[in-house]
């Protein structure tokens, strides 16, 4: 059975890993912002599964460190949505624009 | 078993205490009075018990370990966390959610404990996000301002982006070496490109937690929206950690490719003194002020790392342990005056010396010893930072750096002359200082003169480095 080259994993998740990057610098809704972060996140993920599998199969390493990045990164979004919805309340919006009492 | 006990020691007390918290938090109503003295008695506590049954040695697979510098390092941190407490207390005394806020507090010191401690970029990682995550928390505390709000989420997010770029770069770093741990990764690392690359992100991750410069650019922000309690933290606390962690982890997981990080540092630290100090220059906001001269003191302390020797990691340690007290003075009065009288602009500082004069003298030792001018401690600190940095025989980085310390004089003794010679009609008036926030202030200020003064901190912490450098992995 042929399978996935491991350049061709890597290309997605670098690919996704910039991706993630531009959505964060382009897109100006907070929420749209932190969706861009999953993606970065994704992207380790998907680096760390196939660095494990391809590489270095004797041990777990990758797997364990995806399953702790996949817990973190739920509780950073519960956090941060927590921060935005009082953004929300404070500014009456969630574009970044808005938020900007404080500059230089 | 009583290894485990004895080695995880500090923090098990910081679990205990969050416990503690949460125990008397569904109990029955009590003052916050009453709140604050048992809070600030149990971070006495904390800090007292850092001295006792210290011993050497790795848990978990060297996973965690712990080294006499490791407590020495924590017992700096739990310093700050009480000098902050009880600084805090005017702010604390009428706000809704005291024992939220510590155990936001000291679930951060927690992350920042086992960061420290980490033998494992797995181990980091967990480290590095609980001492950030909650820090956002806190950050919002103030629910009701605009500021505080827009400061948590530059935080949230920008911390969130720059953990990212340090998981890309460790994941790279796990797929070239094959190991997560900081001495098989020490044994693997060599100038690859990949690995370079890898490292570079991780150094990105790194800077934006101690904002050197092209990372500094949410520094400014979350410093004058948080409170000023919470500000204080992030500019000693989180970032004397971060430090601590940052110069071990350069100094000994990356040393085989120590030639390429110091060209990188050589860029950033004279980056970071130049535009940190000619932000300062502009800034009215004294929160704002402080949060500039921060990132001007970060650039030295990488002069100081620059060194790549035994000196470097002395003198960042020393100099961190007076930056913690300088940094502390200043905003320790900043606090005051923002809970008494809501003013936060150098302006508003006018004269202060006419009405409150035992807090002028504080707030002007703390910026004499941010300056460095000589009897206070940041001279000597200052000073063994560019010794360490002249170590490598590059003089042009130390020129800049003392040049920069020309500069920085202006800023802040423009502060010292507002307090002191301008003339103002309505000078802020006088404040009560209550019990805590004094003794905070007296500690402050007797750590600024006595850690220059006295030699035996300064040669404990260089003994103590001398056997981190030796052996720096026990046990292997």
């Amino acid at each position: 059975m042929n399978t996935i080259p491991l350049t061709h994993i890597l290309f997605v998740s670098t690919a996704l890993f910039f991706i993630g990057m531009y959505g964060l610098f382009t897109r100006r809704n907070i929420i749209t912002m932190l969706m861009s972060i999953e993606l970065i996140l994704n992207s380790v993920n998907i680096n760390f599964i196939a660095f494990n599998k391809y590489l270095h199969p004797a041990n777990l390493d990758g797997v364990f460190f995806t399953i702790f990045i996949i817990a973190i990164a739920a509780a950073e979004a519960a956090v941060a949505i927590a921060i935005i919805i009082n953004l929300y309340r404070n500014h009456k919006s969630i574009d970044i624009e808005d938020a900007a009492e404080m500059k230089y | 078993m009583t290894d485990f006990f004895i080695l995880m020691k500090q923090e098990l007390i910081i679990m205990v205490i969050i416990f503690i918290l949460l125990a008397i938090k569904i109990g029955r109503y009590r003052s916050n009075e009453w709140l604050l003295d048992m809070v600030n008695l149990l971070l006495l506590v904390n800090f007292a018990a850092g001295f006792f049954f210290n011993k050497e040695g790795m848990l978990f697979n060297d996973m965690f370990r712990t080294t006499s510098l490791i407590v020495l390092e924590k017992n700096i941190l739990s310093l700050g966390i009480l000098i902050i407490s009880l600084q805090s207390y005017s702010w604390l005394k009428n706000h809704k959610h005291v024992l939220e806020f510590y155990i936001l507090l000291l679930s951060t010191l927690l992350g920042m404990f086992f960061m420290i401690s980490s033998g494992n970029l797995l181990m980091f990682y967990l480290g590095l996000e609980l001492s950030t995550i909650p820090l956002a928390a806190a950050a919002n505390f103030d629910l009701q301002k605009k500021k505080s709000s827009e400061a948590a989420m530059k935080l949230i997010i920008s911390s969130a982006f720059s953990s990212g770029l340090l998981l890309f770069g460790i994941s790279l770093i796990y797929g070239t070496t094959g190991t997560l741990t900081f001495t098989g990764i020490t044994t693997h690392i060599t100038h690859d490109p990949l690995q370079l690359f890898a490292f570079i992100l991780l150094l990105a991750g790194f800077a934006f937690k101690i904002s050197v410069v092209p990372f500094h650019l949410w520094t400014a922000d979350v410093y004058e929206g948080s409170p000023v309690a919470v500000t204080s933290y992030l500019s000693v606390i989180s970032k004397g950690a971060v430090l601590f962690v940052f110069v071990s982890v350069l100094y000994t997981v990356f040393k085989p490719i120590s030639d390429s990080w110091y060209n990188m540092l050589f860029l950033l630290s004279v980056l970071t003194i130049i535009i940190g100090n000619l932000f300062a220059i502009r800034q009215t906001n004294i929160k704002r002020f402080l949060a500039f001269s921060s990132i001007a003191q970060v650039g030295f302390i990488l002069v100081g790392i620059t060194g790549t020797s035994q000196l470097g990691t002395t003198s960042v340690i020393y100099f961190v342990l007076i930056y913690l007290f300088s940094n502390l003075a200043a905003f320790g009065v900043v606090s005051l005056v923002s809970a008494a009288t809501g003013k936060e602009d150098i302006n508003d500082y006018k004269n202060f010396y006419q009405t409150n004069p035992v807090l002028s003298w504080v707030l002007a030792i703390g910026l004499f010893s941010l300056a460095g001018v000589p009897p206070t401690a940041g001279f000597f600190g200052k000073f063994f930072l560019l010794m360490s940095g002249a170590g490598q025989g590059n003089y042009f980085l130390i020129t800049i750096a003392a040049l920069n310390m020309v500069i920085s004089f202006y800023y802040y003794l423009r502060i010292v002359k507002a307090i002191f010679m301008d003339a103002n009609d309505h000078p802020i008036e006088k404040l009560a200082i209550p019990g805590f926030p004094k003794i905070a202030l007296y500690m402050c200020v007797a750590g600024i003169v006595l850690t220059g003064l006295v030699s035996y901190l300064y040669d404990h912490i260089h003994s103590l480095t001398q056997v981190a450098d030796t052996v720096p992995f026990i046990g292997k």
